[in-house]
């Protein structure tokens, strides 16, 4: 039965090796020449193998009929050669371990436990050396396995990232040439062709196009582009020519920072990172131990306290297959390709993290604090509403526009945005501010008024108080009440499915700072579902609340604060983790936060900590999955119920599912 | 002072190897060895000339993982 079960095995591996040498032979299939002649020899060594098993014993004995004894010779020899073909390496590096006294190198315990199952085959005269063999030949195919996929999934996430420019088109004489992006001067003029990658941040100066920012922010919605507007390195040109006067190096562009963080993220070291590590370099000297003490004491004791005889050769088997199991592969493996493949997958996500701890601790985040303008709301303020008014709602407007044209207030500016058309500013004479209290000016000879109620008071003129939340600009024209002005900053469109999405996702708290008036934040809070809301807040404030915040809570929940990072850096820095959104082009953000959301859209919070529960998910699995089944094989092992094909089975087998879980990381559209 | 070289190397408890020997290496303060991106980062102390005690580093990693590099 055993023997059918091996033999089917071995033509397995032989199909699949023929498989992958196919697939290798096809040019940029990626793998390299090693591998390849790996295979080669995989594909040697099995096949010899299976002849081997196949090969009638009559064969054998017609050998020996002719030169008596021959047989078992030529039969130990051709495996001798099977061995070597397979492991010859492995042998040398065994040698060169010994040299430098690497006695926990894995290539001399693997070479110990291959070496001593001959030994005691020969020993026992079972002719049974096809274990060592099977032994070397799925060790090797393990280690080809991995070094495949690690090179599989380091193209795959660099591809993934692949907004790095090549060139950059330089307009010389009136002829377009292709120079390094790092050669061009800033307030130089570039050219982008359609298709083509934006190398450096600037100005457009000519043309208008469609950008695709998918690379950048993973937001697939084209990005429309004009003369005058500032543009992001990293896009991609879609339908017109663009000359865009730079406005950076490019070594300071953001496509620059971004490859910079993305390339250098995973340098910083999770816990589980440090305890794998940690582990790795307890676990083979503590086998090996072990390995030794189940190889002495039991014949030992067997001897001299029970007075049965010794069994030396049982106890060796067992304690040999200890060190089949003695490689941490598995795990050293896995942990670092999961955080790499989640660590790729966010960043074509549109959500950079800075280093595989911080994807720890965000997956960790039970409170999240927002700053409110610029992170819930637009931080743009807009006509929120027109009340009271007996003329038309643009007539007034135009009037309110008209009046305010001279300051450069947010609030006027606001009022010329609604108004829209351009402001013909001779019809406006006698302007009179009133600081505190607003603007009385003349418009077409009418004396028209606009500012707050203290304004209608000074004029002694009746108004409607408003109950809507914002700024209201209560307007008198003629010296008759003619209604009032609502402004406000409005709520971004995701902000309260934002929220409801981060409470699905097991958020205990959401809480929101800001520096607007009580009435304006509890009115926001409340509309988004916030559950706390401290208002008034200078910038120094918001620190101490956060401060009060993590004085507070448990410590095994994290707190995540999220800004615009434009003047809440000290915020940033303090939260256990930092999180600044809209980051496209903004330098101060991308330095200050941990984790970078590229566009300004607040789903991409609860996006963020899913990809990271997701991956710190798969990082758990491996870790208890690998360690669990070296564990229960050791277990069997030293019982003597798994032999060597069993514990070389679950070493790679083990290794090569904790490889495919790890690449499940990659994949985070879906969340 | 802070640099970072290109490395090779096959398997990730090798990387983890060559970062411990690289760390006790005289002359260097810190080493991170990133095996996803096949990167070695090292802090040296002050002082010390990175190019003489990169060839020790590297001589270092040899002893314990014969079949790595790293590009200087």
């Amino acid at each position: 039965m055993q023997e059918l079960i091996v033999i089917g095995l071995l033509g397995v591996v032989v199909l699949m090796a023929l498989v992958l040498l196919l697939m290798g032979s096809r040019k940029n299939n990626g793998m390299t020449k090693k591998q390849k002649v790996m295979l080669g020899r995989i594909l040697a060594a099995t096949l010899l193998l299976l002849v081997l098993q196949l090969l009638p014993e009559t064969v054998f004995d017609q050998m020996d009929s002719l030169f008596p004894g021959a047989a078992y010779w030529v039969y130990l020899a051709l495996y001798l050669l099977d061995y070597l073909i397979i492991g010859y390496d492995i042998l040398i590096k065994a040698l060169k371990g010994i040299k430098n006294r690497q006695i926990f190198d894995e290539s001399f315990l693997m070479a110990i436990a291959t070496i001593g199952a001959i030994v005691l085959a020969l020993y026992e005269q079972s002719g049974d050396y096809t274990e060592a063999i099977a032994v070397m030949l799925f060790y090797q195919i393990g280690e080809w396995f991995q070094s495949y996929a690690v090179g599989k999934s380091r193209r795959n996430i660099s591809d993934l990232m692949d907004i790095r420019p090549d060139y950059a088109n330089v307009e010389q004489d009136g002829k377009l040439e292709k120079v390094d992006p790092d050669e061009v001067a800033i307030g130089s003029i570039i050219v982008v062709q359609p298709g083509e990658k934006v190398p450096i941040d600037g100005i457009v100066v000519e043309g208008a196009s469609s950008l695709n920012t998918s690379a950048l922010t993973g937001e697939s919605l084209p990005r429309d582009i004009e003369i005058g507007d500032e543009i992001t390195s990293g896009c991609i040109n879609m339908t017109g020519v663009l000359k865009i006067q730079t406005t950076k190096e490019f070594g300071e562009s953001t496509v620059s920072k971004i490859l910079d963080l993305v390339e250098n993220a995973s340098s910083r070291k999770s816990k589980s990172e440090d305890f794998i590590s940690k582990f790795a370099r307890v676990y083979t000297p503590a086998v090996c131990i072990a390995a030794l003490a189940l190889a002495i004491l039991p014949p030992l004791i067997r001897v001299a306290g029970l007075g049965l005889p010794a069994q030396w050769d049982v106890w060796i088997y067992r304690a040999l297959t200890f060190l089949v199991i003695s490689c941490p592969c598995a795990l050293v493996i896995s942990i670092p390709l999961s955080f790499f493949a989640g660590i790729g997958g966010a960043s074509n996500a549109g959500v950079l993290v800075k280093g595989s701890n911080y994807l720890e601790t965000l997956s960790q985040t039970k409170i999240v604090v927002f700053d409110k303008t610029g992170t819930l709301t637009q931080g743009v303020f807009e006509v929120n509403g027109i009340h009271h008014n007996e003329m038309e709602n643009a007539k007034l407007i135009e009037y309110a526009a008209l009046v305010e044209s001279s300051s450069s207030h947010p609030i006027s500016k606001s009022l010329q945005r609604a108004y829209g058309k351009e402001i013909d500013r001779n019809r406006v004479t006698d302007i009179q501010e009133i600081s505190g209290n607003g603007v009385i000016a003349k418009v077409d000879g009418i004396t028209v008024a606009a500012g707050n109620d203290k304004l209608m008071n000074r004029l002694e003129i009746p108004f409607i108080n408003c109950r809507s939340v914002g700024t209201i600009i209560h307007m008198a024209i003629d010296r008759e009440y003619a209604g009032h002005i609502v402004i406000s900053d409005i709520v971004k469109p995701h902000s309260k499915d934002a929220i409801a999405s981060l409470k699905a996702a097991g958020i205990h708290q959401t809480v929101m700072l800001t520096g607007d008036t009580k009435k304006v934040a509890d009115q926001v809070g409340g509309s988004l579902g916030i559950d706390r809301v401290y208002s008034e807040l200078l910038p120094a404030d918001k620190v101490e609340k956060v401060e009060e915040l993590l004085a507070t809570k448990p410590d095994k929940a994290k707190l995540a604060f999220v800004g615009d990072g434009i003047n809440d850096a000290p915020v940033l820095r303090r939260a256990d983790i930092g999180i600044a959104m809209g980051a496209m082009g903004s330098d101060a953000a991308i330095e200050a936060a941990d984790v970078v959301l590229m566009d300004d859209d607040p789903m991409k919070i609860s996006k963020a900590i899913k990809i990271s529960r997701k991956c710190l998910g798969i990082v758990y699995q491996n870790i208890v999955f690998a360690i669990g089944i070296k564990l229960i094989c050791l277990v069997l092992g030293a019982l003597g119920i798994a032999n060597m094909w069993l514990a070389i089975f679950a070493d790679v087998g083990v290794m090569i599912i904790a490889v495919l879980n790890a690449i499940r990381a990659l994949f985070v559209k879906k969340l | 002072m802070k640099k970072s070289y290109k490395i090779e190397v096959d398997c990730a408890n090798c990387a983890n190897k060559m970062e411990d020997a690289t760390r006790k290496t005289p002359g260097v303060k810190d080493a991170t060895v990133n095996f996803m991106t096949l990167k070695m980062n090292v802090e040296f102390e002050e002082g010390q000339d990175p190019k003489v005690v990169m060839q020790q580093v590297l001589k270092n990693c040899k002893k314990v993982e014969d079949d790595c590099e790293i590009y200087l």
